[in-house]
């Protein structure tokens, strides 16, 4: 297993007392797999792919990763994690507007502190691979949606992460586009052997999965 | 790519905000360059003119007073000449130039006359006022004030001028301008005082001191026909304002234990006043513009954090740790403050430049050692504007921009 999640509790407070945003939540995720998580809006689907890797911190649980527990880890260590082992890919691309295409895609490995070159080197190289090898010098706002999706798989990928996590990555595409993009999330999964894990409202999307997830009210529903 | 590169990138992606962070650095560093400019030739001008009044200390006998020295009675005790030589060897910092000397109260048949024994070279340094009329060659220099640009004044035999009072002869003499008057004599005739015949080579130019009733002949002249070899009146001392007030009379009466030491008030303590009342000013300024800089760099971070909570998010999610987002603001603040300083150096002493002449009737020439403090200022002040910022920045919460991204 590359993740194990067990009783997993996220609550929020509110003016009406606490809300369980994720209730009691226990999965276990192999490596190499495709896992889809559905489930209508609110129903903590996001909420669990955050808590994951510690951007939300759990109220109670415990999250193991390679093994390791690391819902107890400092922030330091979490973000250590991040930026060796997953890749996230979230709706709206979240690509920093100033920076070129090339740029985004190397700030993975600028946090790593990777030589210049090499980032430099390996961004283009996954940039080619996800098919914008005429667009390194671009910046977000010159490309389309479709291409900026492509961009934040690339920034997904470049580092070579061993789970990328992916929260609606094709809420703002048409149709022909989320196909493409979901037929490529799943390409990194066998080719790569990456595990992704996907949260969509989609069931389209959620047919590529071959771990199933369905969330109701923050509560596994099936 | 690296942090510091996503800081540049991020200020020339957006240039209006770039200089608009800027500004209040640069305006306060050019406020503070610009006052600093002109103060500072101002200072050194007033040193110049207070120097230029002449010597500030005098050496006396001790129980003389400043009375006897002027009225220079025949009686009025003397101290040994070899105290100048020990001042020297001394090697006192701030000691521009002595001129021993001394003075006798004469008859020279109806008139009294008060005869002084000089060392030519010496009592010239000392005598600016000469200088200033094309007596002699080269003003004298002191610590205090930059010699001003010289001006020829257009004598027609200046060199030679120069050359009459530096090579005052042990049989000659100079008269000031009532004496002159009074003794009813001319350049080149005689003088006629203690059994002893001196030519006049000079009388001097109307100073409106008390020099204008002296008559000037070589020290060791004077020595022997007043019969007090190797003894002088008093040795007036050209001393720097800045070593006066850091301790030089003490140091002198430490030498000089039997002497009494004493400077001329007025000339010093201007200076001195000068002195501590620019200080006065610019640290006031100082302090104004480092509070209003940080407080206006500090409103101008926030925004900024304010408007990049998405990117931080984005950061925080690819696992940029709080110390990495602190850093980018830091830096950030370290690039405006440099920035911001060298436009404030630039803009300051161009307006200290330009406006000098116009505002304090002076030329203000710039000041290159103000860069480095206003390289020091701005980037303290950037840093401490931005620090609240940062650290607010740092503690984000990565997830709730996420969603917005």
């Amino acid at each position: 297993m590359i993740l194990q999640v067990k009783n997993l509790v996220k609550q929020y407070k509110h003016h009406d007392g606490l809300i369980n945003a994720l209730d009691d939540i226990s999965i276990d995720v192999k490596r190499g797999s495709f896992v889809t998580v559905t489930g209508p809006s609110g129903s903590g689907k996001s909420t669990l792919l955050l808590s994951l890797f510690g951007l939300i911190r759990p109220t109670s649980g415990t999250i193991f990763f390679n093994n390791r527990i690391i819902t107890g880890a400092t922030d330091l260590e979490l973000a250590n994690i991040r930026q060796e082992h997953v890749g996230f890919i979230l709706q709206n691309f979240a690509l920093i507007p100033y920076l070129t295409t090339v740029q985004n895609v190397m700030i993975p490995l600028a946090l790593k502190k990777v030589d210049g070159d090499e980032q430099l080197e390996r961004a283009t190289e996954v940039l080619k691979f996800v098919g914008l090898a005429n667009r390194i010098n671009h910046l977000p706002r010159e490309l389309s949606t479709g291409q900026q999706q492509r961009v934040a798989i690339a920034r997904a990928l470049v580092h070579n992460p061993s789970v990328i996590l992916a929260d609606e990555p094709t809420g703002n595409l048409d149709p022909a586009l989320s196909l493409e993009i979901l037929d490529f999330l799943s390409k990194i999964n066998q080719t790569k052997g990456i595990t992704v894990i996907l949260v969509t409202h989609s069931p389209v999307a959620a047919e590529y999965g071959n771990y199933k997830i369905h969330l109701r009210d923050g509560r596994l529903a099936g | 790519m690296n942090v510091f590169k996503i800081v540049w990138l991020e200020l020339l992606n957006r240039k209006s905000q770039f200089i608009s962070g800027i500004l209040s650095i640069t305006l306060g560093i050019a406020v503070i360059v610009a006052i600093q400019s002109i103060s500072t030739v101002s200072r050194e001008n007033v040193a110049r003119k207070l120097d230029n009044l002449g010597a500030n200390i005098l050496v006396l006998p001790q129980g003389a007073s400043i009375d006897d020295y002027y009225t220079s009675d025949i009686d009025a005790p003397t101290i040994p000449g070899e105290y100048v030589e020990r001042i020297l060897n001394s090697t006192l910092k701030g000691v521009d130039n002595m001129s021993p000397k001394l003075t006798r109260r004469v008859k020279v048949g109806e008139n009294t006359i008060v005869l002084t024994g000089i060392l030519p070279k010496s009592e010239i340094a000392s005598k600016p006022l000469w200088q200033g009329i094309g007596l002699i060659g080269t003003e004298v220099k002191t610590a205090c004030a930059p010699a001003a640009p010289q001006e020829s004044l257009k004598y027609l035999d200046e060199r030679l001028q120069r050359k009459v009072v530096d090579t005052l002869q042990k049989n000659e003499c100079l008269l000031g301008y009532q004496a002159a008057k009074r003794l009813n004599l001319k350049e080149k005739e005689t003088l006629s005082v203690l059994n002893t015949e001196l030519t006049v080579v000079r009388i001097l130019p109307e100073t409106g001191t008390v020099d204008d009733d002296r008559v000037f002949a070589h020290l060791t002249t004077v020595q022997a026909m007043t019969g007090i070899p190797d003894q002088i009146s008093a040795i007036e001392i050209m001393g720097c304002c800045h070593a006066i007030s850091e301790g030089l009379l003490s140091k002198l009466r430490n030498i000089l234990p039997d002497t009494r030491i004493t400077t001329i008030n007025q000339i010093v303590s201007t200076q001195i006043e000068t002195n501590r009342l620019m200080n006065k000013v610019s640290l006031v300024f100082l302090i104004i513009i480092f509070f209003v800089g940080s407080v206006s760099m500090g409103n101008f971070m926030w925004a900024n954090v304010n408007e990049r909570r998405k990117e931080i998010g984005i950061l925080r999610m690819m696992g940029a740790s709080k110390k990495i987002i602190y850093q980018l603001f830091i830096y950030k603040s370290i690039v405006l403050g440099v920035v911001g300083g060298i436009a404030g150096f630039v803009l300051g002493t161009l307006a200290g430049v330009f406006l000098g002449p116009f505002l304090a009737d002076m030329a203000v020439r710039p000041v290159y050692l103000y860069l480095l403090w206003s390289l020091l200022l701005s980037v303290i002040i950037g840093i401490a504007g931005a620090v609240i910022p940062a650290s607010m920045a740092a503690k984000i919460d990565p997830h709730t921009n996420l969603q917005e991204a």
